[in-house]
Parts: C-alpha cells; structure tokens; sequence
C-alpha cells in the first residue's frame, strides 16, 4: 500500500489531493471573486444608466469638465500594465524570476503614475469646488443636477482608485515572495491569481473611461 | 479489495470500518482558546458560527418577547412609540443579518458540506477563518450602532429617512456591509470546494441534497450580496456626504434604493430558506428509510428559485410607484418561484409515501417545516396577487407570512438539522421525549403567535405600530401568550441540549442509519473528517445498499498507518 503514498510537493496544502486540484480551485475562487467585483460596480453602472437617461443634457455638459487627455493617458498607463503584469506570470512560469521581479514592479510603477494622474485630475476639480455631496461649490454647470453627477462620477472613480491601491499593495507583496523564491514553474498560483485581479482593474477602468469621460 | 474507474485511472479501493476508538476526535485534537480562535478546521469554524448564531436568535428572541409584551394591550405600556421602533428595527436587523443568513450555511453547512463530500476541508481553510472574523467584526460594528444611539429606520433602511433621522445609521448599515463579505466569501468557498473537492467517483448526481441546496444559496449569495455592498455604501455616502444618488430634493430617487435593496434583499430569503430545504431532504429520506423521490426535481428545483427568485424583487415595491407593467410583470414571476417551490414539497411527500417512517423528533420537525412553510408560502402567493397586494401591504398580514416562511420554515427546519446531526457534531444523544415535547410545544407555540397576525393583518392591522385601536387587542393577546409559549419551547430546548453536551449518552457514528457520507465517520468526527481517503460509488439515499458499501476508501490512504511509517510503531486496527 505504501506506493500509493506518493511524495507531496511542500506547497500543496493538507486538504488538496494534488498541485492540479490546488491550482483549479484557486482560480476559481478568483474568477468567482471577481464576479462578484462585477456585481459590485454593477450597482453603480447601473445608477449612472438610470442618472443619465433621466438628465441626458446634464451628462454632455458635465462631461466637458473631465479631460480626456488625461483620461486618454491613464487608459494606456493600466492597458500597459496590463500587459506588464501578463508578462510577469509568463516569465515565472519559465522559471524567469529576475525578469517576473522586473515585470511586476514596472506593474506597481504603472498603476503608480495612474494613481499620480487621477490625484492631479481630482486637485484640479476640488480646487474649481467640483466636489462629491454637500460639498460640491462650482457654479459652471448651468444644471440644478450637476453635483450629482460628480458624486457618481467621485463615487465610482474613488472605488476604482482604492481597488488600484490594493492591487499596488498585492503586487508589492507577490514580487517580494517572487524574490524570496516562493514561486517557480512548479507553483505560480499566487501571481496568476493576482495577475487575474489585476486584469479585472483594467477592464473596469476601460469601462468607465468612454462612459464618463467620452461623452458628447 | 475492488478497482474503480475515474476519470480513466483505475482507483484501488478498499472497506474501512468506522470504528470509533480509532478515531482522533477533532474536539479534543488541539484544546485551548487559542487553538479554536486560530484554527482553519471547518468543523470548529462552523461551531462558532453556531454559538454566534444561536446567541444572536436568543437576543433577537428577547427583543420579539419585548415587542409583544408592549402589544398586549392597545394604549402604551411600558415604551413610547421611538423605543418601539428602535426595538422592532434590532429584532430585524438581528434575525436578518446576524442569526438567519449565516445560520444553516454558515454554522451547520461550514460543519457538514465537507464531510458529505469526502473532502478534508473546504478549498480555502484560512479564508473560511476570516470570513468568521469579518461577521465578528459586523457585529461589533452592529453593537456600537446599538451602543450610540439604536437605529430606528426599520430593517430595510429605507431612504429617505434613514439619510435623515438622528440614530446611529452609518455605523449599523457598516455592519451590515462587513457582513456582506463574511457572506459572499463563505459562499465562493463553497462553490469552489463543491466543483473542486468531491471524493473519487462522488458525482454531482451523488451529492446529498443538502449539498445542491448549499450551492444553490451559495449561487445567489455571491451573485446579490454585492448589489447590497454597493447599496449600503451609496447610503452610507448620502449621509455622510450628501451625495443626492437617493434623494429626491437633489434629482436623486428614493425608490432606486428600494430597487437597489430588494435586489439583494429578495433573493435573500432564498438564502435564508434555500439551505432549509436542504436539511428538509435529508431527514425526510433518512426518516422514510426510501430512496428520495425525484432526486434531480429537488436538485435543479433549487437553483430555478436560485435564478427565478432573483428577478421578483419588484414585488415589494407594489405600492411605491413602479410602472403598472412592472408590476404585472414582478407579480406574474412571483407567481413562477411558487413552482419549483411546489416541485419540492410534493417530491417530499412522495418520499414518505410508503416509506418506513420513523417519527423521531427531527423528522416531526421535518412535519411542521411541511405544514408551517406551505402556509407561508401560499400566502406569498396571495401577497403576489397585485389588488390583495394593495389591501394588505405593511398590515399584519405580511408579517404573519414571512415569519411563517422564516420561522415556520427556517428556524423549524434548522432545529430539526440541529438534532438530526446533534449526535454527529458533540457524540452525545439527546433526550427524545423531551425534544418530541419541545417541538410540541414550539409549534403549537408558533401557531398561536402568528395566525391571529393573519386575521388581524387581513382586517388593517398595520405592522410597526406601537399602538391599535381596541378591536384587534384579542388577536394581540392571543399572539403575545404564543410568544410566550415559544419561549418556554426554546428553553426546554436549551435545557436537555446543554444536559446532553455534558451528560448525554454516546452516540454511535451512524445513530439514524443513514447513507451520506457525514454519517461514515465517526462521532464526533475525525480532525480530518476521515481516516482515509473516502471513495463513493452509491448515491446517498440508497438504503437498499450494505452500509458496507459506503465506507469505502482508496486502498492504503489509512492517515493513522502513514503516521506510523519510519516510527515502527504498530497501529492497531
């Protein structure tokens, strides 16, 4: 009987049968996280759809308060580190870590200089009183339901940014166990899983960007 | 020794008995505070979930005890009209969030779903940990609510009010919110661990109802709660910056948060009461000792209300000014869910049809589930009707109707749950007369509660009323002696279960005889659920197949004879 007991690889945990079982089972749990993320911001595509059918002119108008240069160059900032981050999990998976270290942190480098944009973006409206609620001062907009559109715009932007800002820190945190040699071609779990996360922060920005920023 | 086949490679499989000495009891495997507060053992998380749970039903219990006592006579008595509504908005908020959607999931699905598949664990051990801490932390967050100033909006924190009134509505809604992902994570932990962990040869065809019934809510609690996340915060940000999404004097729109959070809040009495059905199939075939009839009708049943009970949400919002066509059509699917609904009861009744019947106490709670639930569902169909929709909306009527599902149907079938696996979670029996008197008394209790509600509801008693006029203060009364009468059931039951926990008889592993494989191992179970490695190749409900054949494993993956190895020690067997 004792050739049934075969030799486990140190990183599958006590409950999986085999690395496979351990590997499927993480990315599903990741893709079915990353539903309910979906569903998340889904709720408030949803109040954006009911806001602007309601106030089509508000949106044309205020829209010309969001610069689409700046939008335009975060969009390609998060589509190249899409990229980068892609390519990290291809160099682990060759065993590249030197490379996968390199890759990960132009990722974090990336999603920096969008977090360093989207920082100008909101000074420069904060300082014109463009801001969320109660607080919103700007007189520009020659519509009675102007602050809610940048409350929805704050709203669904800010959410954006915090999910950029976690997914800096899990970055950070997956190029340093790269580093310290957790991960090979043999168990790469963790960066796949963060890179499918990452992907994830993506596709909600290239959503958001025609939808708030493109509209005329 | 005999070979199987799965998924092309031949299994070597061998008969294990489930010898009790044997076993390495997963309550005495690491003792110590520190131990259970650390510990990634779903058996262990699940019991804390259930202590967690039954104390909050004891303090939402109180809270309802409290209410009725104030009703029993039409002027005020003892609490003026703000206190009552701060106390009925904690008796909802806490059955709700705190005790009935993490309670058969959460406490006995966490202790039961990976031992009826075979697996060691669920996919993801320490995750199942935190989602236990993030519900404490929701808690807490809940108690502060309660500690500053007590909410008064109700529990479904309608705006605009709840943007308005001056009681401690950011912190409870932040609770409830923290909750949110202690249950959108137990539920993508159990979907992963039912795709991903089921022993060789245990199909989805095999799994235990109660499994289909966990997956099923599993389904809806990932796909809702976060619309209830994104809701929360949209409510926590109009109060706290004003940001005008919900409030009609900006061009926002108070209904859109009633949309918002019926999308959730629908669907999620189906978590509540999806997970009940579960446990209604397993001591309804157990009990009958038959196979169960219609075994994919039951299966699938449960994840068309899964789907369809998503899309009835409008159903509340008959009277806040939806589109007629909205309301014919929200009607018209609220009449749909009752299907699959229907599909289930009358496979039950199926299965007891000439079936060799055991009326032990948690097939009589398997009874009154049947009895109470229909009447709680039929009625949601009358509340579905748009005219009686408009005569009995906020009356008594609805109240009567959802506690019938909720606790006619939930709470009733948890209690059964609770004694069916009793025996299996502490080793120890409990006292069957005492428990058949209990749920006696519980359901004439129950009864007597909540059937007056229907009569009064139906003449224009509206709910959430401190004060009534004296026409209804018989049906009041009546209610509020039920209220009693349920209370007394409760503490008898909290009497001969604490006396079992310490004096009870020991249970054997398989004490009703059943097939699944929760009852193959030993009681309590092993630290990890299984001494080997289980192989299934019946389903879990044929009783005409040796119990023999259920406690089959792959050959040589005894754990104990592979600690020996190197060691020399011998095992005896």
């Amino acid at each position: 009987m004792a050739e049934q007991a075969q030799v486990r690889a140190p990183h599958v945990q006590h409950h999986f049968a085999s690395s496979d079982q351990q590997f499927d089972s993480a990315k599903m749990g990741m893709w079915v996280f990353l539903f309910t993320e979906i569903a998340f911001f889904g709720g408030l595509f949803v109040a954006y759809i009911i806001f602007r059918a309601w106030n089509p002119e508000l949106f044309t108008l205020a829209a010309t308060q969001l610069s689409t240069p700046l939008g335009a160059t975060n969009t390609l900032v998060l589509i190249a580190s899409s990229l980068t981050v892609a390519l990290a999990i291809r160099a682990i998976q060759t065993d590249k870590k030197r490379q996968s270290i390199i890759l990960l942190l132009s990722t974090v480098g990336l999603a920096m200089v969008f977090m360093i944009i989207k920082a100008f973006e909101y000074a420069e409206k904060f300082a014109k009183g463009i801001a969320p609620g109660a607080y919103y001062t700007y007189e520009g907009i020659a519509h009675e339901s102007a602050s809610v559109f940048f409350s929805i715009y704050y709203m669904m932007t800010g959410l954006h940014a915090l999910h950029v800002v976690i997914g800096i820190g899990i970055l950070l945190w997956i190029a340093w166990k790269v580093h310290r040699n957790h991960f090979s071609s043999e168990y790469y779990t963790p960066v796949e899983i963060s890179g499918l996360y990452w992907h994830l922060v993506d596709v909600i920005w290239i959503f958001l960007f025609p939808l708030l920023y493109l509209i005329e | 020794m005999a070979t199987t086949a799965t998924n092309g490679n031949a299994l070597k499989i061998q008969q294990f008995s489930s010898s009790e000495e044997f076993s390495h009891n997963f309550l005495k495997a690491k003792p110590g505070i520190w131990n259970w507060m650390t510990t990634v053992d779903h058996k262990k998380i699940g019991l804390m979930y259930l202590a967690s749970v039954v104390f909050f039903f004891f303090v939402g219990g109180m809270l309802a005890i409290t209410l009725r006592l104030e009703l029993l006579s039409p002027a005020q008595n003892f609490m003026d009209a703000d206190t009552y509504n701060r106390i009925f908005t904690l008796h909802g908020a806490v059955m709700v969030f705190l005790f009935i959607i993490p309670s058969i999931p959460a406490a006995l699905g966490n202790f039961l779903l990976p031992m009826m598949i075979g697996a060691k664990d669920v996919a993801f051990p320490r995750l199942n940990l935190a989602s236990f801490y993030i519900y404490s932390i929701g808690a807490l967050f809940t108690l502060i609510s309660t500690g500053l100033n007590p909410i008064d909006t109700g529990w479904t924190f309608y705006t605009p009010y709840s943007t308005s009134t001056g009681t401690a509505v950011i912190w409870m809604t932040l609770g409830v919110f923290v909750m949110g992902f202690s249950s959108i994570l137990t539920g993508l932990n159990f979907i992963v661990t039912l795709h991903k962990l089921r022993a060789p040869g245990l199909s989805w065809g095999k799994l235990p109802l109660f499994c289909w019934s966990i997956y099923a809510t599993s389904i809806i609690q990932v796909l809702a709660t976060p619309v209830l996340a994104i809701t929360l915060l949209l409510l926590i940000m109009e109060r706290a910056l004003g940001i005008g999404i919900f409030d009609p004097a900006m061009g926002g729109d108070p209904v859109l948060y009633q949309h918002f959070f019926w999308f959730y809040s629908h669907p999620a009495v189906y978590i509540m009461i999806v997970p009940a059905f579960g446990i209604i199939s397993e001591l309804i075939a157990t009990f009958s000792k038959k196979t169960i009839f219609g075994y994919w009708p039951i299966a699938l049943s449960s994840l068309a209300i899964a789907f369809i009970g998503s899309l009835v949400w409008g159903h509340h919002m008959f009277v806040a000014g939806q589109s007629e066509l909205a309301v014919v059509v929200f009607s018209f699917l609220t009449f749909f869910v009752g299907i699959p609904t229907g599909i289930k009861i009358l496979n039950w009744v199926a299965t007891m049809y000439r079936g060799s019947i055991l009326l032990a106490s948690p097939m009589l709670y398997a009874l009154y589930f049947l009895f109470l639930f229909t009447i709680g569902g039929v009625t949601g169909i009358m509340l579905g009707a748009i005219g009686v929709n408009v005569h009995l909306h906020d009356t008594y009527y609805v109240v009567a109707h959802f506690h019938y599902v909720m606790m006619g149907g939930t709470v009733f079938a948890f209690l059964g749950g609770l004694h069916f696996w009793w025996p299996k979670i502490t080793g120890k029996m409990y006292n069957e007369f005492w428990a058949k008197v209990a749920g006696v008394i519980l359901f004439f209790g129950f009864n007597l509660t909540f059937l007056p509600q229907f009569i009064m509801g139906s003449q224009g008693m509206p709910r959430r009323y401190y004060s009534y006029i004296e026409q209804f203060q018989s049906m009041h009364v009546y209610s509020t002696y039920g209220s009693w009468v349920l209370l007394l059931g409760f503490l008898i039951i909290g009497a001969y279960l604490l006396h079992s926990m310490f004096r009870g008889e020991k249970a054997t592993s398989n004490p009703w005889n059943a097939r699944s494989l929760d009852w193959m191992t030993s009681s309590p179970p092993d630290e990890h659920n299984f001494p080997y490695s289980p192989v299934v190749i019946h389903g879990p409900y044929d009783y005409h197949k040796p119990e023999s054949e259920f406690l089959l494993g792959i050959a040589g993956s005894d754990h104990h004879e592979e600690i020996t190895v190197g060691t020399e020690t011998k095992v005896k067997q």
